[in-house]
């Protein structure tokens, strides 16, 4: 049997590391060789019993389980479920004591397991060095620098109408400060700046200050920025979260390249991907919050990750969560050629239901078909109402995926089945205004308007999410078409197309 | 039942400082408060159940028996047999813990007790900062390097 200890003196109180370290879910915030961490069966990461299920960052997958975890003593052990090496009847704890004189914290990591003779100081120096060690030191990093703490949750603020606002950071990022030259600019880079609101004219290839990151925050050089519908809202000045002048976007892939005090999650040279406001993706590089940053697996390509992850998380917020798809029912999903319209046709159709799509052109029916759709209905050939009619016998939708907003509203309603439920996640076609809900009493109707956002607001809630849509597209569930490549300098020419309905799939911007 | 915890870091093996301080009777090589101290009975002062019998420089007397000690955790734990100090039921450990990161030491030193409850906080100070804390720093300072 091989007994391991590994240990650590980090410069802060016992009660600010314990209450970062007993999280048995949060070792992908800050072990650098843990990529992505999730516990499986919705139980909460502090049950005795859970079971974390997480990726290194060599691609390679582990499951551990909870075993016994103590306030009280600040301690918790666990052991490995299933792992590709072969450490049996491993068990390790970690622990803290505090050290009084000076009001630090020791950090004790032990272990014992049954490696096979043969690998034994092989596998014994990997896990000693490749795993406590560099842990330890993370952590002594994190508190080193820490103290001025990372905001762990950033406010959610509830936009007037109701529509798409992620939540914004305490200190909006201000371009005007940064392009006023700042003295702590790392440097220019291109940006699309927007002036004033307006059409997708209004957006300029600029050079613009890229700030060095502060407490918390990382510059990211990116490789490929997410078009999404939100950023044409900005940019019209129809969702306010962008100030002027502003850099539209929400969505990128690319490579950490300095990290700001208190940030252990990330590295330089780490691959990474967000989805989450502020707004500013559109530029080669920014600097922006670390919280919501995540680490890319190496598995991943950056150009489908910045097509995917936004729309990714979305349309699995939508079908597994706000309405879990079941087999054998009738799903009616509106812009289904869309972005996340043909995710969502994949994920219900490989739940097993019956997918129609509703579309505008016949390119994009066959998209949609392609994507697992049964039927098609195309805007202006086809009587939406009667297709769904008939592909249901009669009964309707049990569940209507809405991206569009005042224009289907009525129709989305109509072609619902009897306890049938209507997710309206969008407004791409006007804003739902005030609706007399009474009709839904008709079919014992329910109705949601989810904002995916509240659902990736915090690190908590965004790791298990994003770890479930990459393993989807690992295993093929989730196949996301190539993106539309444009380079930065059309992001005009990008919107147009996106608001006139042109685009099939994802379209990205490369800087 | 009043309780004390001091804890700190020495910048050395944790082998070294426990060869320091693992004999019983031998708390007057290290600390700066103790005159003189044997055994009783004449037993060795690493057999379990052996008294300490100790004066200190500022006059007290004290008797400890040893309820434990492991070479394997390098820790001892005792208990006061006899004192000045108006306290019951008192039982201390010193642990020490090696930190592999620097290959330093951490030393924890606790102890519990009863006693009336207006003597309780001058007693935990006083365990806590006179005996515990200077020895420990006498410790630091020994392997200071």
């Amino acid at each position: 049997m091989v007994k391991l200890l590994r240990s650590t003196v980090v410069d802060a109180p016992i009660n600010d590391v314990w209450r970062f370290l007993r999280d048995f879910n949060g070792h992908d915030r800050w072990h650098p060789a843990v990529d992505v961490s999730t516990i499986e069966d919705g139980e909460t990461s502090d049950t005795v019993g859970a079971i974390r299920a997480f990726r290194l960052t060599d691609g390679s997958g582990l499951r551990e389980q909870l075993i016994a975890l103590s306030d009280r003593d600040f301690s918790l052990t666990y052991s490995i479920v299933e792992a590709p090496l072969p450490l049996d009847d491993y068990v390790a704890t970690m622990s803290l004591k505090p050290v009084t004189d000076g009001d630090r914290t020791c950090i004790f990591w032990t272990s014992q397991f049954h490696p096979p003779a043969a690998s034994a100081e092989r596998l014994t120096r990997m896990v000693a060095t490749d795993i406590y060690e560099v842990g330890l030191k993370a952590l002594q990093r994190h508190f080193a620098r820490g103290r001025a703490a990372v905001p762990l949750a950033t406010p959610t603020i509830m936009a007037r109408d109701g529509g798409f606002r992620p939540a914004l950071p305490a200190t909006p990022v201000r371009l005007a400060a940064a392009r006023a030259g700042e003295a702590n600019a790392a440097g220019e880079t291109d940006a699309i700046v927007v002036e004033t609101y307006g059409a997708p004219g209004v957006m300029r290839l600029e050079r613009v200050a890229v700030p060095r990151p502060g407490p918390g925050a990382v510059r990211i050089r990116h490789e490929a920025i997410g078009v999404n519908m939100i950023d044409a809202h900005c940019r019209a000045g129809l969702a306010q979260m962008m100030p002027l002048p502003g850099v539209p976007g929400m969505e990128a892939a690319g490579v950490v390249v300095e990290t700001g005090p208190g940030v252990a999650h990330l590295a330089a040279g780490d691959r990474v991907v967000y989805a989450c406001a502020p707004t500013g993706a559109y530029a080669a590089e920014r600097t922006m919050p670390a919280e919501l940053v995540v680490r890319l697996p190496r598995d991943m390509d950056a150009q489908m990750a910045a097509g995917v992850f936004l729309k990714g998380l979305m349309a699995t917020v939508l079908a597994l969560e706000v309405r879990p798809l079941r087999s054998g029912e009738n799903v009616l999903i509106h812009s289904a050629a869309g972005g996340v319209g043909l995710l969502l046709c994949q994920l219900a159709h490989a739940a097993g239901a019956t997918v129609i799509a509703a579309v505008s052109t016949p390119g994009k029916a066959e998209a949609a078909l392609e994507a697992g759709a049964s039927a098609v209905s195309i805007h202006g050939r086809d009587d939406l109402q009667t297709i769904v009619m008939g592909v249901t016998r009669g009964r309707g939708a049990d569940a209507v995926f809405d991206p569009i907003g005042a224009a289907t509203y009525e129709i989305s309603l109509a072609a619902l089945a009897v306890t049938g439920h209507l997710v309206s996640f969008g407004q791409a076609g006007g804003r739902l205004g005030q609706r007399d809900l009474s009709g839904l009493a008709a079919k014992s109707g329910t109705l949601s308007r989810p904002n995916v956002a509240h659902f990736t607001d915090t690190r908590e809630r965004l790791l298990p999410r994003a770890g479930r849509l990459f393993d989807l597209i690992r295993s093929g569930e989730l196949v996301p078409l190539p993106p539309a490549r444009l380079p930065l300098g059309e992001a005009a020419e990008a919107h147009r197309r996106l608001e006139a309905r042109e685009t099939t799939g994802a379209t990205i911007l490369l800087p | 039942m009043a309780k004390v915890f001091i804890s700190t870091v020495i910048d050395a093996p944790a082998g070294r400082v426990w060869s320091v301080v693992r004999d019983f009777n031998g708390m007057g090589g290290w600390t700066s408060f103790v005159s003189e101290s044997r055994i009783e009975q004449n037993e060795p002062s690493d057999k379990i159940g052996c008294i300490r019998n100790f004066t200190l420089k500022e006059g007290g007397k004290i008797r400890e028996r040893l309820l434990a000690l492991s070479d394997y955790d390098l820790s001892f734990t005792y208990e006061i047999v006899e004192s000045g100090m108006g306290v019951e039921n008192y039982v201390a450990t010193l642990k020490l813990s090696p930190i592999t990161d620097g290959d330093r030491c951490f030393a924890e030193w606790t102890a519990e007790f009863d006693c009336s409850p207006e003597r309780e906080a001058e007693l935990v100070n006083h365990v806590g900062k006179n005996v515990f804390l200077a020895a420990l720093t006498s410790l630091k300072v020994r392997f200071g390097r």
